[in-house]
């Protein structure tokens, strides 16, 4: 067993404890004699509803629209590809914010897009789910994306082959062996969009306006409780915490290499 | 039925400059170093690279024709091919894996996998009909993925080094056993491989690729007698130098003289079969005409035979027994004398 | 593998999922599902006696159920420009009711109902002894105010204007509930809010009267807004009722 330099140990444990303490301090400062009673409060109750539908209708509609758009970054050369890519990452380094500015300015009431969306079919996004949920789809996709792409480009084209010489059409191919090789690459894109809508919040914000019941997601209500009620604001930090771990100790498997 | 193809393709730097036929019930191996583009011809009359130029027949079907604007896709092609490892679908039981084109091709999922369980008899397979491919041994995998190859009853088979994935003990069993199953095949077949022994063994008639063109064709006996290139001398095994005939003798290109029994004018190869070079510690008086000395620069010995290469005028490899290597303390760096007979050198035109 | 996974995510998905639907109500959108349901946007200062409000008006009539959304003012107007639906728009200042009638969201006209007052807010038992604004100058205070969107802001330093006093806040909230808070945790030494307030955190907070002729009279209107549920016109009405005013009243508002 190595003996490590005393300088590591020190720094390592800095760096640990700049984690675990105030994690610690969220939990010492729990009210934990009141927790019951704030759990269920409707506050709670429709934050961690919206939170829940909004973020698995994100990491299924990142999905849907995710996987085509891997593939075709992955398998078509075409002109302005690297262009493309760029556009798609460009809101994992994007502050949020930004992003729900830009949601705003093309799909909102005097948006580009979103004055048509109202004058033709009176749709309006603001202030409803479907508009949360065009917020954390933002945000959330280029995950499901990256992964995915990075997956296709690992993927043996032969195999693609094998199955054209067989006598797969081109959608059966895609179908019958593209896909399902894909598949737990889809799938681990798909709880990364999970987790990152799950926690976002300036894109919400912005976008979809901060209304109790309709669009205040859970972290826009811990936000908002910590302006008027720390306690109710503590309760809900630790109802995401808890979730967020539970998501990562399921799931660890997929961060750690297989042997 | 027969394949006629005269293909021009490119892929990557590789310039495919080819004409090749081949009669139904015949095996031909399509050998070269690498990089010569023989899986490339492969894909081409697979469908999966297209032609510059040329065109592709197979039982006067045009399945490619670019001057004409003519491309089948490779899925609506009769062909089956077997990749170099196999490609079996990870995530299909061995039986789908046989089943695939069946059901690619319209066939009904019960029907499929009824002709691909006979398949599977056919191989001695059937037991591992519902497992995936991950738990089969390289011969089992390589006679799968024939069988998903053959069960689309293809006018075409194309064999992508089908032993190169084969661990050396595994292979002549296996290469015994695709000789038979090729033989059953009675459509067109061609078979990819770098490995001499396999090429000799399955082949019913020889292409040799080098450079993406044909360098030499023929029988495997053809190649053996008269090797063109010194890819080819290799391959067989032989010595091989390119030169000038010049009646009772020749004069090799790279330098040197040999007296031959009989060299024709002009532009020759000269060959030696390595076993026919014979090595003394010191100069001896005899019948041989072509005696030269030499340094051991190698020494490999390779399933009980010992093949020695000497540096030299002439540069030339023997092949001797274990006992000659240790009673004449053969090693590298050894001054040695080379003996060969004017009547062990083949003299052919170039 | 997958299956210990999955049978481990199960009971956890489970029980958040129970959570939200025990606590949360059923959707819908803006209040428009049912004639019954109103909901309320209004300024936080409002809080307090609006929820009180609402408990008895739901005790009159059993098929009503009001919804609140408490915030600054000029954020609830900026939610209702963007398209945010409600039915009832109780604002801390005119200018922000102004904005919403001249987007045309507004129902008829309208009306004031309840005023209110500043008052510096400190710590319980007043450890910095501030006793008037001049007091704020000192720049040892964490001074708390609101920030000049919201109508306490305007108010403050339209106060501390009148009284000569230049402060220099250490923090700007975006409503003025978030004020009363960092006193209530002691994040902040001293702030101004609206009597009100100071009264809704009694115990907690202590107040600091502000002087008639310095001090700013914040005017709250209340309206009914445009495509509104038919309840909506009962709260409005119930805030100019008697009851709706004494229950004003308790809370630390003036009434008119």
């Amino acid at each position: 067993m190595t003996r490590p330099p005393r300088a590591l140990v020190i720094l390592a444990a800095l760096a640990a404890s700049f984690f675990a303490v105030p994690l610690a301090a969220l939990a010492l400062r729990a009210p934990w004699a009141s927790l019951p009673e704030v759990l269920t409060t409707e506050v709670v109750g429709s934050a961690l509803r919206i939170s829940l539908i909004s973020s698995l209708a994100a990491s299924a509609l990142s999905a849907v629209l995710g996987l085509p758009l891997a593939w075709v970054l992955a398998r078509v050369p075409f002109p302005g590809r690297s262009v493309l890519r760029a556009l798609v990452t460009l809101p994992l380094v994007l502050p949020p914010v930004v992003g729900g500015v830009a949601l705003l300015l093309a799909l909102g009431r005097l948006g580009l897009v979103g004055g048509a969306l109202e004058s033709l079919f009176g749709v309006t996004l603001f202030g409803t789910l479907p508009g949360v949920i065009v917020a954390e789809t933002f945000v959330a996709m280029p995950f499901l994306v990256l992964t995915v792409e990075g997956a296709l480009k690992g993927l043996d084209p032969r195999y693609e082959d094998a199955a054209a010489t067989l006598g797969a059409s081109r959608g059966l191919v895609f179908w019958r062996v593209t896909l399902p090789l894909a598949a737990p690459s889809v799938a681990a894109g798909a709880v990364l969009a999970w987790a990152r809508a799950l926690g976002e919040f300036g894109a919400t914000i912005t976008f979809a306006g901060n209304l109790p019941g309709e669009t205040q997601t859970m972290p826009i209500a811990v936000y908002t409780a910590l302006l008027r009620d720390v306690d109710a604001a503590i309760v809900l930090s630790l109802v995401l915490v808890a979730v967020s771990l539970l998501v990562l100790v399921t799931l660890r498997e997929r961060w750690t290499p297989q042997a | 039925m027969s394949l006629e193809a005269q293909v021009v393709a490119r892929a990557g730097s590789l310039a495919l400059d080819v004409d090749v036929r081949a009669a139904a019930g015949q095996t031909v191996v399509l050998v070269g170093p690498n990089g010569a583009g023989k899986t490339t011809l492969l894909r081409v009359l697979a469908g999966l690279l297209p032609l510059a130029e040329g065109r592709v027949t197979l039982d006067d079907e045009v399945l490619e024709d670019p001057a004409a604007r003519r491309r089948l896709p490779p899925e609506r092609r009769s062909v089956g091919f077997v990749f170099q490892d196999y490609v079996l679908f990870p995530h299909l039981s061995v039986l789908d894996n046989v089943a695939f084109g069946l059901r690619a091709r319209g066939r009904a999922k019960d029907e499929a996998r009824k002709q691909a369980r006979q398949w599977l008899e056919r191989m001695g397979l059937a037991a591992y009909a519902a497992e995936r491919p991950r738990v089969l041994s390289g011969g089992q995998a390589q006679r799968v993925a024939l069988a998903r190859a053959l069960a689309t009853r293809p006018r075409m088979l194309l064999l992508d080094e089908p032993l190169a994935a084969l661990d050396a003990g595994a292979r002549a069993e296996v290469r015994r056993e695709l000789k038979s199953s090729l033989g059953r095949f009675d459509g067109v077949r061609l078979v990819v491989t770098h490995d001499p022994v396999e090429a000799m063994a399955l082949a019913d008639r020889v292409v040799v690729l080098e450079d993406g063109k044909v360098v030499q064709e023929g029988t495997p006996a053809d190649l053996s007698a008269r090797p063109r290139s010194s890819y080819i001398a290799e391959l067989v095994g032989l010595n091989l130098w390119r030169g000038q005939g010049l009646g009772d003798r020749v004069r090799l290109d790279s330098g040197g003289e040999m007296l031959v029994s009989h060299a024709p004018m002009g532009e020759i190869y000269a060959s030696v079969h390595p076993r026919a070079v014979a090595l003394y510690r010191s100069r001896v008086e005899g019948s041989p005409r072509n005696v030269w000395r030499g340094r051991i620069s190698g020494v490999e010995s390779d399933a009980g035979r010992v093949r020695v290469r000497v540096e030299g005028s002439i540069p030339v490899v023997a092949e001797v027994t274990p006992a000659a290597v240790a009673e004449l303390s053969l090693i590298e760096g050894q001054e040695i004398w080379v003996s060969i007979k004017a009547t062990e050198v083949s003299v052919y035109p170039a | 593998m997958k299956a210990g996974r999955i049978a481990a995510i199960a009971p956890i998905v489970g029980f958040v999922v129970a959570l939200s639907a025990c606590g949360g109500d059923e959707g819908g959108s803006g209040g428009q599902a049912e004639a019954s349901r109103v909901t309320v946007f209004a300024a936080s200062s409002l809080t307090q006696a609006f929820e009180a409000m609402a408990v008895e008006l739901e005790e009159d009539s059993p098929d009503t159920t009001i919804r609140f959304n408490f915030g600054s003012s000029s954020d609830l107007a900026t939610q209702l420009e963007q398209g945010a639906r409600g039915d009832v728009y109780a604002s801390a200042d005119e200018a922000n009711m102004t904005r919403i009638v001249d987007a045309d969201l507004v129902e008829g006209e309208p009306s004031v109902f309840v005023k209110n007052s500043l008052e510096i807010i400190v710590a319980a038992g007043n450890p910095e002894d501030i006793r008037s604004l001049e007091d704020l100058e000192n720049s040892d205070l964490v001074l708390s105010l609101c920030n000049e969107e919201c109508p306490a802001g305007k108010y403050a330093a339209e106060a501390l204007a009148k009284a000569g006093v230049s402060v220099k806040p250490d923090s700007l909230e975006t409503e003025v509930k978030a004020v009363v808070t960092r006193l209530q945790v002691g994040e902040a030494d001293a702030g101004i809010v609206y009597a009100s307030d100071v009264a809704s955190a009694v115990g907690e907070v202590e107040g600091v009267p502000i002087p008639d002729d310095v001090n700013v009279i914040a005017t709250y209107p209340i309206a009914e807004l445009t495509d509104a549920s038919s309840a909506a016109g009962e709260f409005v009405d119930f805030a100019l009722s008697e009851r709706g005013r004494a229950i004003l009243e308790e809370h630390g508002f003036i009434v008119p």
